[in-house]
């Protein structure tokens, strides 16, 4: 393993800031692993800290194939996960829109400029992603739609889904798309949790990378061969919102099977504890995401729903 | 007549709502409709004045009023509330989920009503106030997309300085675009500084508000003069100057001075050592329409945009 510092910036009053790599193998750029961008996503850190462990155990045993080269970057901002701000400590931009950055402009465009130049050439580029609305997930690859996107390949990851996304505007300056747009195969992986570590869903992300790595030629590894994917496209999810805002009270959990009618979550008034809304299941299928915070806001996306008959 | 634009019932004991006061003449004549529109940006406040300004003016003289002004002074209640930028609580920049979606969540559904409220008016100003970080020249800026439909408004809109920027598919989200692109002209305003109001870039913007509606048949009083602005027809007319260091920038110069090659603009400072880490110089010679206001910068925070001559 050798670790470098990709990227590095001087502050003022605090420590230098720094993007550090941890590279395994030698060789062709074969594949890379980005983990939290964000100063929230405790989660995607956490599965590349993970990855890095088990790598470097794979690499003492001589399991990287020869010729090949992955690297790992845990976290690209240490200065909003160490002050627990979710984008840029001074002005509040976001460095996953930016891509793919421009080292002559603003701080957060050189920081995604600089690292965009590290990592465009691999062949392979795996993001750990989040979502901005509190919840959880099924374990899931993404992929977005840009007319580069390689489905059969996302099914190799293993995992129950791959959800195909239309980008939106602003999706376009995000690392995957510019990642598919620079002819690296991108993909974004969603596990279960982001603020809060989900050890389960990180060990079966670890263990769907390095199958997927092993699929692919790049190391030696014995781990299952995991789920067939089911593919699905965002369009094709039902999103189920509550009516009324309020406390939520969910009764399922994303992962779940639910039948049509099926009652998802009641909401109860703040006040006087009744309950002032039940939230039915429009569908039959599996939550692929689950609302997971206190309080509600009116119409706010509590499920999304995975239509879909139980098969057993 | 104060209404309410869009309601939407908060968790606990609240509701949130989205207002504008329509002003019409005495006897409705079916005239045209302006609509200003700021607080897309809860730290941006220099069109709270401008709104202000021109409610009461038309108030006070109402028989000169041929059409309908209408006046949405905060379209990010919360935000304004709060001092906050984005949407508080969900962290999302307003002007990024237009023209939204009326099925979808709570900003989404008051992205589109509000949407459906200002289409069809015949000119909108959206008033910004850049940010907390940076001062600016009041000036209009136009996506080079919109650059014939809005061009003719914005020369007599009193501002100092019309830029036409670049397409961005980024751009396509916000407020503006989403009316231009429907057909309903939008002009976008930047001016002054977040968190601060500045009246005498209000009042000049008032004026151009006044001339506007002369011109378009709705303002039958007086006419204010307005000055020709500067024009940037292309984004290379504009050179960008970054931070080659992080520190404290000091600035020596004001926005909206002509400065000539190596002029000296400010000094990027170390309190600790007492040492200034740079020397802040104008690389052309050309309009320094914006310059940094907040002083803490990062190594490529933006200090200034210099028009070039």
């Amino acid at each position: 393993m050798t670790e470098k510092t990709l990227l590095e910036l001087k502050a003022l009053y605090r420590d230098d800031f720094r993007v550090t790599g941890f590279s395994f193998g030698q060789g062709e750029k074969a594949a890379c692993i980005v983990g939290s961008m964000r100063g929230n996503e405790n989660q995607q850190m956490y599965c590349c800290s993970q990855l890095v462990r088990k790598l470097r155990e794979l690499e003492e045993k001589g399991r990287i194939k020869p010729g090949k080269e992955i690297l790992v970057i845990p976290c690209v901002n240490p200065y909003s996960m160490n002050i627990k701000k979710r984008f840029w400590s001074i002005d509040n931009t976001d460095i996953n829109r930016m891509f793919p950055g421009y080292q002559e402009g603003e701080t957060t465009q050189r920081i995604a400029g600089g690292l965009f130049e590290e990592i465009k050439d691999y062949t392979y580029g795996l993001q750990f992603a989040s979502f901005y609305m509190p919840g959880r997930f099924v374990p899931h690859i993404r992929v977005m739609k840009t007319g580069f996107e390689d489905v059969e390949l996302a099914k190799k990851f293993g995992f129950p889904y791959v959800i195909l996304h239309t980008p939106r505007p602003f999706d376009t300056t995000t690392l995957n798309y510019n990642w598919q747009i620079w002819a690296t195969k991108a993909f974004s992986i969603y596990t279960t949790t982001t603020e809060e570590i989900d050890r389960t869903s990180a060990r079966w992300a670890v263990e769907s990378v390095l199958g997927f790595l092993q699929r692919m030629g790049i190391l030696e590894y014995g781990g299952s061969a995991g789920y067939v994917s089911k593919v699905a496209s965002t369009e094709d999810m039902i999103t189920v919102r509550n009516r009324t805002a309020g406390f939520f009270e969910g009764k399922v959990s994303a992962g779940e099977h639910v039948r049509k009618g099926q009652i998802l979550a009641g909401i109860v008034d703040c006040c006087n504890g009744q309950i002032v809304d039940e939230i039915d299941s429009p569908t039959e299928g599996t939550l692929l995401f689950a609302h997971a915070e206190a309080k509600a806001y009116q119409n706010t996306a509590v499920y999304k729903i995975i239509p879909e008959t139980e098969e057993w | 007549m104060i209404t309410t634009v869009v309601k939407v019932n908060l968790p606990v004991n609240e509701a949130l709502e989205i207002k504008k006061m329509r002003l019409e003449p005495k006897q409705k004549t079916g005239g045209k409709r302006i609509s200003i529109v700021t607080g897309i940006h809860g730290d941006e406040l220099e069109g709270q004045y401008v709104c202000y300004k021109l409610s009461d003016y038309i108030q006070k003289n109402i028989d000169f009023l041929r059409g309908t002004v209408d006046i949405y002074p905060a379209l990010n209640p919360f935000g304004m509330d709060s001092i906050t930028r984005g949407i508080p609580a969900f962290d999302l920049d307003m002007n990024r989920i237009f023209p939204g979606n009326s099925d979808g969540d709570m900003n989404e559904y008051l992205a589109s009503q509000i949407i459906q409220d200002v289409a069809g008016s015949a000119l909108v100003l959206d008033i910004h106030a850049s940010n907390i970080f940076l001062t600016e020249v009041p000036q209009i800026r136009i996506n080079e997309l919109h650059e014939k439909m809005l061009l003719p408004y914005a020369r007599e809109a009193n501002v100092d300085f019309i830029w036409v920027h670049g397409a961005s598919t980024v751009l396509e989200s916000t407020f503006a675009h989403s009316l231009n692109v429907a057909g309903t002209p939008t002009l976008v305003v930047e001016m002054g500084v977040g968190m601060r109001i500045t009246k005498e870039y209000g009042d000049q913007l008032f004026k151009g508000i006044i001339h506007l509606m002369h011109q378009m048949g709705i303002w039958d009083g007086e006419d204010p003069d307005v000055k020709k602005p500067e024009q940037s027809s292309d984004h290379k007319d504009v050179c960008f100057l970054n931070a080659p260091s992080s520190g404290i920038f000091l600035k020596d110069t004001v926005h909206g001075t002509f400065l000539k090659k190596n002029d000296r603009i400010g000094a990027i400072l170390d309190p600790l050592s007492g040492t200034v880490r740079n020397e802040i110089k104008s690389p052309v010679d050309g309009w320094l329409f914006t310059i940094r206001e907040y002083p803490v910068v990062n190594e490529g925070s933006l200090i200034g945009r210099i028009l070039y001559d």
